[in-house]
C-alpha cells in the first residue's frame, strides 16, 4: 500500500472539496442527461401534439406527408404488438433456459451454458436485424407464413366481417412483417431474459429449496410453490428489462417490420416501429416542419414509454435483491 | 399452488407432472439454444465467406468489382469508440464513485442511480436524435454543426457513461471498508482515500466495466446514423462525417449487390467476434482478480 | 498484486496514446467533400468520384441517404452539396437560398420477382402498377394481368409491392407518373416525395427496394434502370402515352430525354415524365444538384463545381456504362451559368463566370 501523505491533510481542505464538487458534478451529469433528453424530444415535438392534439396524435393512424397529416397510432401499435409477440416467444423460451440451468443441467455444463448465454446477449443487434432480413425472411416467406395460413383459416376475422380489423394469418406471406420482427425482436431479447431470469432464480436460497423437497415436494411443485413465490417480483422485473430492450430496439426491426406507416391488419401485415419510422425518415425532415415535430413527438413517446417500463422493472429487480 | 396443497396420497402422479414440465422446459432452453446457435453458424459461415485481405486494407466502394474493402470503417469504429469511451469511461467512473463512496444511500444518490439504470438501458435511437439535435443541427449549441465523428463519439460516450458508472459502483462497493479505515486511521482525508486507495483495489474491475461499455457501444447503429453519418472515404477528419462498422454494415447489407452482402457479413462477423472478445477479456480479468 | 495492478494502466495508457494518434491522423488526408441526398443517381455520382479521385481531383463523399433527406441536409448546411431527383419548388429554392442545376438524366423502370415467370416478358401498365399499390390488385394471376400477357403461366402468389421507406425523389418521379395514368392513384395517394401507399413494404434507397425485390417472393418495386441491370433484375414493359408497350433501354428513356423543355423550364426543372412518342418509356427523370448561394466554405463549394465540371467534360464513359443519359451541352452550359449564382462576399464562387 503506497503511504498516505500524512501533512496535507492539515491544510485548507480546497482539493477534498473540489473533488466532491467533480464528484457531485459527474452524477449531476446522468440526472441533466436524462432531463436534457426528455426536454429536446418534447419541446422539438410539441408542435405535433399542438396541432393534432395529444389524444389526436395518438390515436390517429394516418402518416401522410403529402398532406402533412400526421398520427402516431400506426407506429405505437407496430412498436407494442412486435414487442408483445416478442415476449410472448422469449419469455418461456428464456424462462425455460434459465430453469434448465439452474435445476436440470448437469452441473459441470451450467457455467459454460450460462457465460455463453451471457455472450450471446452482448451480439449487436444489426446481426441479427441481417439475420432476418436474408435467412428468416424468406424462410418465413416460403414455409412458416403459407403454414400458418392454411392451419389457422378458422380464425375469425375481428372484430365482425362487417368491420374487419383484424386478419390474424391471412394476408400476403412477403416475409417481412409484424410477425417477423416479434421473431427476430423474441430471438434477440430471448439471452438477455435468460440470462437475468437465471441470475434471479439463483438468488433464491437453497434452504428454502430444501424445505420444500424435505416436504415430499417434486421438482415443479418446488419451483412453483417455493422459487417463483419468493422471487416473482424480480422474474417480472427481468422480464420488463427485456420488453424496454424490444420496444426502443431500432437495427434489429428495421430490417424485417416492412417500413409501412400503417396500422398492422394481420401478424403478416407489414407495419413500422417508433424506432424504425425515426431511422427511416428523421434525415429528411426539414427543419421547423410538422414531419420534424411529429418524428420528435413519437420519440416523446418511446421514451416515456421505455420510462416507464425500465422504471417498474427496476422497481421490480430492487425488490428482489432486497427480499 | 402452495406447498401446503402437496398430497402424498397421488406422489408418482406429481412426480410424472414434474417430469413432464421438467422436459417442457428442456425443450424451450434446447430451442432457445439451436436458433441462437444457428445465428451464430450463419455469421460465421457467410462471414468467412466475405472475408479477405480486402476486407482489412481497402476502404469501402460504393460500386462492387472494385476490391473494397471495410478498412475505413475499421478505422472509423476504433476512432469513435476510442474517443467515445475516453469521454464516457472518466465521467461514468466519476458517478460511479459517487454513488459507492459519496452518495451512498442518500436520496439524491438514489434518483441518480435510478436515472442511470434507466440511460443503461434507453433506447439508443433516442441518444442519436439528441446528439443530432445539441451537435449536428446549424446553429448547434456546441461544435460547429454538421455530421462529424465528433458528434457520434459523444453519442457513444452517453452510452457508455451508465455502463461504466454501474460496474464502477458495485466493484467499488466490494473494496473491504477495512482498507478505507486504515487509510483514515493514517490520517488521510476522503478524496486521498478514494483516489490512492479505493480506486486502485478496484482498478481492474473497474477497466472490466470500461470493456464492456466498449464492446456495448462498438456495436451500435441506431446512435450513428444521424451523428457521424458514415462515409465511404479514409475520413478520419474529426469534425466531418465518419464511417463507422456498423454504419457500414447496414448499408451494405441494406443494398442490393451481392459483394455488398459478402462485405457486411463480413463486417458484422468482425464485429461480432470484437464484442465476444472484449466480454470474454473483461470476464478472464474479472475472474482473474476476483480470485487473487 | 504490484504486477496486476501496474500492467492495465500501461494498458489503458498505451490505448490512449494510440487512439490519440489515430484522431490526429485526419489531417494528413486530401481534403474531402460531402454531398448526400438522391440514391438514383447514385451509382453514376460513385463512379464519377473514383475517376475523379483516380485523376488527382478531391475525394467526394456521397451518401445515398434518399432525395428527401439531401434536400433537408443542404437546407441545414450539414453538406456541402444535397442531391435531389425531383426538382425543388421555386419558392423554397429562394426562401433557402439554393442553386439547382441538373447533373444526369436517368429512368425508373419496374422490377419484378415472380417465381417461374421471365418477368421481362411481362406486359404492365401505370394502370394496374398503380392498382397494386394501391392495394387493388392482389394476386400475380389476376384476370387483368393475365388479359395483357396471354400465354404466360402466372403463378397464384401474392404481389408484393415494395416502396422507398425514406423521402424519395425516385418515389416522386414515379407517383408522378402513376397519378397521371391512374385516377384513384391521384387522389387517394398523389404524387410525393414520401407518399402513403396502401399497400407493400418499404425500403431504404434505391438499393434497399431493388434487394427487397429480389429478396420477396412476387416482390415488384421502382428502381432507376442502373440498379436494375447491374443486379439482372427482370423489368417489364411498359405501356407509353402512345399506347406501344416498350422495353426499358437506352434508346427509349434517350427518346423521351430529347423532349425535356430546357429552355422554358424554370430553375431548369424540366419534366420528361409520360412524354408522347412510340418508342418512348415513360418515366425519365434529371436528376438535380442544390448548391447553397452563400456557402460557409467557398473553398468546398467551389470544388463540388469543379467535380461537376470535370463530370460534365469527361463523364461520359460512366454514364453510358451505366445506361444514364447525358445533359446535351447546351444544358450543361446552362447549368454552369447557374453556378454564378453562388457567391462568396460579392465575387461569384465559381472561375468561369467573367
Amino acid at each position: 500500500m503506497t503511504a498516505v501523505p500524512f501533512e496535507n491533510s492539515r491544510k485548507l481542505h480546497l482539493g477534498e472539496s473540489l473533488f466532491k464538487i467533480l464528484l457531485y458534478v459527474a452524477a449531476c451529469v446522468v440526472l441533466v442527461t436524462l432531463a436534457a433528453i426528455l426536454i429536446i424530444l418534447f419541446v422539438s415535438g410539441k408542435d405535433a401534439f399542438a396541432r393534432f392534439g395529444i389524444v389526436g396524435f395518438l390515436t390517429t393512424d394516418q402518416w401522410d406527408p403529402v398532406r402533412d397529416l400526421y398520427g402516431a397510432a400506426a407506429p405505437i401499435v407496430g412498436t407494442l404488438a412486435s414487442a408483445a409477440i416478442a415476449l410472448a416467444i422469449a419469455w418461456p423460451l428464456g424462462f425455460g433456459i434459465a430453469y434448465f440451468l439452474t435445476e436440470i443441467c448437469p452441473r459441470r455444463l451450467r457455467a459454460p451454458l450460462g457465460i455463453a448465454i451471457e455472450l450471446l446477449a452482448a451480439i449487436p443487434s444489426i446481426v441479427y436485424g441481417m439475420w432476418g432480413f436474408f435467412i428468416l425472411a424468406p424462410f418465413m416467406s416460403t414455409s412458416i407464413e403459407p403454414w400458418l395460413t392454411e392451419n389457422f383459416s378458422w380464425l375469425p376475422v375481428l372484430p365482425n366481417d362487417m368491420n374487419p380489423l383484424w386478419f390474424w394469418f391471412q394476408g400476403a406471406p412477403v416475409g417481412v412483417g409484424l410477425l417477423t420482427a416479434g421473431v427476430v425482436l423474441a430471438i434477440m431479447i430471448l439471452p438477455f431474459i435468460a440470462a437475468t431470469s437465471r441470475d434471479v432464480l439463483l438468488t433464491t436460497p437453497q434452504l428454502l429449496k430444501d424445505g420444500g423437497y424435505a416436504m415430499g415436494a417434486t421438482r415443479w411443485e418446488v419451483l412453483t410453490g417455493v422459487v417463483i413465490p419468493a422471487v416473482r417480483g424480480s422474474l417480472f422485473g427481468a422480464v420488463f428489462l427485456g420488453l424496454g430492450r424490444a420496444l426502443g430496439e431500432t437495427m434489429a426491426v428495421t430490417f424485417v417490420i416492412g417500413n409501412a406507416n400503417r396500422l398492422p391488419d394481420g401478424f403478416f401485415a407489414p407495419t413500422a416501429s417508433i424506432a424504425s419510422i425515426v431511422a427511416n425518415t428523421f434525415p429528411e425532415a426539414d427543419a421547423g416542419s410538422m414531419k420534424l415535430a411529429a418524428l420528435f413527438a413519437l420519440g416523446f413517446i418511446l421514451f416515456v414509454v421505455s420510462f416507464f417500463v425500465l422504471a417498474l422493472a427496476r422497481l421490480l429487480l430492487r425488490q428482489g435483491r432486497m427480499a | 399452488m402452495s406447498i401446503a396443497a402437496i398430497n402424498p396420497a397421488n406422489y408418482a402422479r406429481r412426480r410424472i407432472f414434474s417430469a413432464f414440465m421438467d422436459m417442457l422446459c428442456v425443450l424451450a432452453a434446447m430451442v432457445g439454444l439451436v436458433l441462437l446457435a444457428l445465428i451464430l453458424l450463419t455469421l460465421v459461415q457467410k462471414g468467412l465467406e466475405g472475408m479477405g485481405l480486402n476486407v482489412f486494407t481497402h476502404a469501402m466502394r460504393n460500386t462492387p468489382g472494385q476490391g473494397g474493402g471495410l478498412a475505413n470503417a475499421i478505422v472509423g469504429s476504433l476512432i469513435q469508440t476510442g474517443i467515445g469511451a475516453l469521454i464516457g469511461a472518466p465521467l461514468g467512473i466519476a458517478v460511479g464513485v459517487y454513488l459507492a463512496e459519496v452518495g451512498r444511500t442518500g436520496r439524491f444518490a438514489s434518483v441518480v442511480r435510478f436515472v442511470n439504470d434507466i440511460l443503461l438501458s434507453a433506447p439508443s435511437i433516442l441518444i442519436g436524435l439528441f446528439v443530432y439535435e445539441i451537435l449536428v443541427v446549424p446553429h448547434a449549441p456546441f461544435l460547429h454543426g454538421g455530421f462529424s465523428g465528433m458528434a457520434g463519439a459523444v453519442a457513444l460516450a452517453l452510452l457508455a457513461m451508465p455502463v461504466v458508472a454501474r460496474t464502477t459502483e458495485d466493484i467499488i462497493k466490494l473494496v473491504p471498508d477495512a482498507f478505507r479505515e486504515g487509510s483514515v486511521a493514517l490520517g488521510a482525508r476522503e478524496s486521498v482515500t478514494i483516489i490512492r486507495v479505493v480506486i486502485p483495489a478496484a482498478f481492474g474491475g473497474i477497466l472490466t466495466g470500461i470493456l464492456l461499455a466498449v464492446a456495448r457501444i462498438s456495436g451500435e447503429t441506431a446512435p450513428l446514423i444521424f451523428t457521424s453519418f458514415g462515409s465511404y472515404g479514409w475520413s478520419s477528419d474529426l469534425w466531418h462525417p465518419m464511417a463507422s462498422l456498423p454504419i457500414a454494415i447496414y448499408r451494405y447489407a441494406a443494398g442490393v449487390y451481392d459483394e455488398h452482402h459478402r462485405l457486411a457479413w463480413a463486417g458484422a462477423l468482425i464485429i461480432t467476434v470484437a464484442v465476444l472478445m472484449l466480454n470474454i477479456v473483461s470476464r478472464v480479468s474479472h475472474y482473474l482478480i476476483s480470485k487473487r | 498484486m504490484k504486477m496486476s495492478k501496474i500492467m492495465p494502466r500501461r494498458m489503458a495508457i498505451g490505448a490512449l496514446a494510440a487512439i490519440a494518434a489515430l484522431a490526429s491522423a485526419g489531417a494528413a488526408f486530401a481534403d474531402e467533400i460531402t454531398g448526400a441526398g438522391a440514391t438514383f443517381p447514385q451509382p453514376v455520382y460513385t463512379r464519377w468520384a473514383e475517376q475523379y479521385a483516380g485523376q488527382g481531383g478531391d475525394t467526394l463523399n456521397y451518401q445515398g441517404i434518399g432525395s428527401g433527406a439531401g434536400v433537408t441536409q443542404i437546407i441545414n448546411r450539414t453538406v456541402d452539396f444535397g442531391a435531389s431527383d425531383a426538382p425543388v419548388a421555386p419558392e423554397r429554392l429562394a426562401s433557402q437560398n439554393l442553386v439547382q442545376f441538373p447533373a444526369v438524366i436517368g429512368a425508373v423502370v419496374v422490377a419484378v420477382n415472380i417465381p417461374g415467370v421471365d418477368g421481362n416478358a411481362l406486359k404492365l401498365t401505370g394502370p394496374l402498377v398503380g392498382d397494386m399499390y394501391l392495394g387493388r390488385l392482389r394476386m400475380w394471376n389476376d384476370a387483368r394481368i393475365r388479359a395483357l400477357n396471354p400465354g404466360v403461366n402466372l403463378p397464384a402468389v401474392a404481389i408484393a409491392p415494395v416502396y422507398r421507406a425514406d423521402s424519395s425523389g425516385t418515389t416522386n418521379i414515379f407517383t408522378t407518373y402513376l397519378s397521371a395514368v391512374n385516377l384513384p392513384f391521384n387522389t387517394t395517394i398523389g404524387a410525393g416525395s414520401s407518399v402513403s401507399f396502401r399497400a407493400g413494404i418499404g425500403a431504404p434507397g434505391n438499393a434497399g427496394v431493388a434487394g427487397a425485390v429480389r429478396n420477396t417472393r412476387g416482390g415488384i418495386g421502382y428502381v432507376e434502370y442502373a440498379y436494375a441491370t447491374e443486379n439482372n433484375m427482370q423489368t417489364p414493359m411498359l405501356q407509353n402515352r402512345s399506347g406501344q408497350f416498350v422495353r426499358p433501354s437506352v434508346q427509349a428513356f434517350a427518346a423521351s430525354a430529347a423532349q425535356a423543355p430546357w429552355a422554358t423550364a424554370p430553375n431548369m426543372a424540366a419534366s420528361m415524365i409520360n412524354t408522347a412518342g412510340a418508342a418512348n418509356w415513360p418515366i425519365v427523370s434529371a436528376t438535380y444538384i442544390l448548391l447553397p448561394k452563400n456557402p460557409a466554405d467557398a473553398e468546398r463549394s467551389r470544388k463540388v463545381m469543379q467535380f461537376f465540371d470535370w463530370a460534365f467534360r469527361s463523364g461520359q464513359g460512366a454514364v453510358d456504362a451505366l445506361h444514364y443519359i447525358p445533359l446535351p451541352a447546351a444544358v450543361q452550359n446552362q447549368a454552369r451559368q447557374r453556378w454564378c449564382q453562388v457567391r462568396s462576399g460579392n465575387a461569384p464562387v465559381w472561375n468561369g463566370c467573367h
